[in-house]
């Protein structure tokens, strides 16, 4: 007898809901893709800047929430590594000592993944069906790299892209500066930080940067427009799901050249 | 009172110091040399992670046991011919280490490096009571001769070009040919070490740090590089050591494994030059030493740490890959932090010290990027322990009233799923038409600390959520 679908509850992430739909989209068919099914319950934010803003209350409330609503699906996905470390490695920390909430944060947790560390990781993926083609430099966003490991993963889906040629930029695993909040609050130091990841980027001779994080890659796209370079910035899911007809971040229309 | 401190304007000395051309290009020193040689040290040795787990365990387990390690090893102390000081604040410290010197009729001391030195500013006091500290290490001289703190707690001039050190070297060494070639930083240390010989020969008293205390053998550890430290506690009549209640470790044997993994996370070496262990005063048969053999411990706060969630910080063996790896400290340097101890375990230490009002800053300026716990020796999570100040500031109502604001309007809406949806979906699409043509935006209001440096993405349109419902249907 099959085994019946793997539900899967897409946490898609604020920025991601917001700002850029299309790495939704692109998550949830790389997803699907697996064989799971999925499923985006009502929701609005993992609570991580509550939580980085030392206000525990509204994190845990929020928290409670994200548990709840996920709580149908055998497994909870997310394409960020950011919201991913808050769901997985912080939730539990938010409820520690709590008889009743902590034993569930532990079920969601260990039922809970960053996007292609579940693709890689758990479903066993092994090639990325996407024609996209250019050469790409990949940024390892903090929280999926050093709270999840996610490293090698996106490198070796994009290695079985056939056009996609990866050239690592210098200290590709060193902050971009963003840092939720940090990157308003002290708006000089992370300018300072983002500049130089902006060289480094630069430096690669790169087409297109990719990363698994909307705000790192907000934050770095900003940066490269705002000295006028022209590199195209897009999640790494949307090069995998092979779904790149939407302008890369914060570019317009006429920017965009759709991949002959 | 501690050492003066400049911490609440964390932010007016992250903005000059960014500005500042000379540190910016002696900052890049710290990104290109510690890092790549630490991690070329760790890769040679099989064992660094077990012995990182080693070095956390014996901190740990010493820290469980403080009362009685600190017991054990006074016994030792005192049984050798030393002398115990306990000093509950910087103050008492201070006056316990002028009392010595004066009955030592001391008029210049000599100091190896110690930061419990710089905790509780004692060479600012010691001249204001009429006797002359000098530094020995080399960086420790060039920060004193510039009357500055350290930026580094194991490099302290590493904010300096070597054209600034030559130039203090000329203003102040007066007594030396002006025309002499000062190029090379093996003739600037050949020049300080001259300097420095007559001073060893003419200091009654030498104070030294302590990287270790051991129970066991009731001994002090210093690690150096230049030697310095060897010459200012044996030639002087007595010597001072300065510590603190968490440099406790409990055998040799454990000395040996955290000493390990000390040299390879601080400065890329197998080992420090020298490593020096101080049993005691003269004994009759040894053929030189100190007349007299006193440690100063300092609490200072730390003891209320202990009972608290930021006693993981106590393990921290003070080697500073933490600021080594951390793109702000790469971004400001050290001196922007305001006070003794900068970077991440300075963000984590500092409040503790001297207050999270004053320092409240410091915590705050990281993007919780991780490597600094990534790459501790002792596996202290700093971005946790700085996490634990936002909320001690967030409950205490310290953090500024725009950031609190905006964080109760964000919560608000994203604890009510459903009204958040609605408020965002008609503000993504004004958005996104306001940004339609561009694809960004170079100004937008309310977001002056973003756009002042970068472009900000237009949202695509209609929320996901609002887009998947349609699909849906």
């Amino acid at each position: 007898m099959a085994e019946p679908r793997k539900r899967v509850g897409l946490f898609v992430t604020c920025l991601v809901d917001l700002f850029r739909p299309s790495v939704g989209f692109a998550a949830a068919k790389l997803i699907e893709d697996t064989g799971c099914s999925v499923h985006v319950p009502l929701q609005s934010c993992c609570g991580q800047p509550a939580f980085n803003s030392g206000d525990r209350n509204t994190a845990r409330a929020i928290a409670e929430q994200v548990i709840e609503r996920f709580s149908p699906f055998d497994y909870v996905v997310a394409p960020s590594g950011s919201c991913a470390g808050m769901l997985k490695a912080h939730y539990t920390e938010l409820f520690a000592g709590d008889p009743n909430w902590f034993p569930r944060a532990e079920t969601f947790a260990a039922k809970t993944f960053e996007l292609v560390s579940f693709l890689v990781d758990v479903m066993k993926v092994e090639r990325a069906a996407s024609h996209f083609g250019g050469t790409v430099t990949y940024h390892d966003a903090c929280s999926g790299l050093r709270e999840l490991g996610v490293h090698a993963q996106p490198r070796r889906l994009l290695g079985t892209i056939p056009g996609v040629r990866l050239v690592e930029m210098r200290d590709p695993d060193v902050c971009c500066g963003f840092g939720g909040t940090f990157c308003v609050k002290y708006a000089d130091i992370s300018n300072a930080i983002v500049e130089k990841k902006a060289a480094n980027i630069a430096a690669t001779g790169a087409d297109t940067l990719l990363a698994g994080d909307l705000g790192c890659l907000m934050n770095m796209a900003g940066k490269l427009q705002r000295e006028g370079k022209e590199i195209e910035v897009r999640h790494v899911a949307e090069v995998l799901a092979g779904m790149t007809s939407e302008p890369g971040i914060g570019q317009s229309a006429d920017e965009h050249e759709p991949a002959a | 009172m501690n050492a003066f401190s400049t911490s609440p304007q964390f932010k007016d000395n992250a903005r000059a110091a960014l500005a500042d051309r000379e540190l910016q290009s002696a900052l890049k020193f710290v990104e290109v040399n510690f890092i790549a040689r630490r991690q070329e040290v760790a890769d040679k040795l099989p064992e660094f992670d077990a012995l990182r787990d080693s070095a956390r365990d014996i901190k740990n387990h010493t820290l469980a046991n403080l009362d009685l390690y600190l017991e054990a090893w006074e016994k030792r102390v005192v049984a050798q011919g030393g002398k115990v000081h306990y000093a509950v604040t910087a103050e008492d410290a201070r006056k316990i280490v002028l009392d010595l010197c004066r009955k030592l009729g001391a008029r210049t001391v000599t100091k190896g490096k110690s930061m419990i030195g710089e905790e509780i500013a004692i060479n600012e006091y010691l001249e204001a009571n009429g006797i002359t500290p000098v530094e020995t290490d080399l960086g420790e001289y060039i920060i004193q001769l510039r009357h500055e703190l350290p930026s580094h707690i194991i490099a302290p001039a590493v904010h300096l070009t070597k054209a600034q050190v030559e130039a203090d070297f000329r203003r102040v060494h007066t007594h030396l040919d002006a025309n002499r070639d000062l190029t090379e930083p093996t003739t600037m240390l050949a020049e300080a070490r001259g300097v420095l010989r007559d001073r060893f020969l003419a200091a009654d008293v030498g104070i030294t740090g302590a990287n270790f205390l051991v129970a066991e053998t009731g001994s002090s550890v210093i690690v150096t590089n230049e030697g310095n430290g060897d010459l200012t506690q044996t030639l002087p009549k007595a010597h001072i050591v300065l510590a603190s209640i968490e440099k406790l470790v409990p055998t040799l044997e454990d000395l040996a494994q955290v000493l390990r993994v000390l040299a390879r996370s601080a400065t890329g070496q197998e080992m420090s030059v020298y490593t020096t262990v101080s049993t005691g005063p003269r004994r009759e048969d040894d053929p030189d030493g100190p007349g007299e053999y006193h440690v100063v411990v300092l609490d200072n706060g730390r003891s209320a740490m202990l009972g608290g969630e930021f006693r993981d910080m106590l393990r921290c063996i003070r080697c500073g890959a933490c600021m080594n790896h951390c793109p702000v400290y790469h971004a400001v340097g050290g001196h922007a932090y305001g006070w003794v101890y900068p970077g991440p375990m300075g963000a984590v230490l500092t409040p503790s010290l001297i207050g999270l009002d004053k320092a409240g800053n410091l915590p705050n300026a990281s993007t919780f990027c991780g490597r600094c716990e990534e790459v501790c020796p002792v596996h202290i999570p700093l971005p946790k322990l700085m996490r634990h100040w936002r909320e001690r500031e967030f409950e205490r109502h310290l953090s500024p009233a725009t950031v609190r604001g905006g964080l109760a309007f964000w919560g608000f809406f994203a604890k009510r799923p459903r009204l958040y949806g609605l408020a965002t979906s008609v503000a993504m699409r004004v958005l996104a038409w306001f940004g339609r043509g561009r694809g960004r935006f170079a100004h937008l209001p309310l977001a002056g600390g973003w756009t002042r440096y970068r472009d900000f993405p237009s949202p695509q349109g209609a929320t996901f959520q609002s887009q998947w419902k349609a699909r849906q249907r």
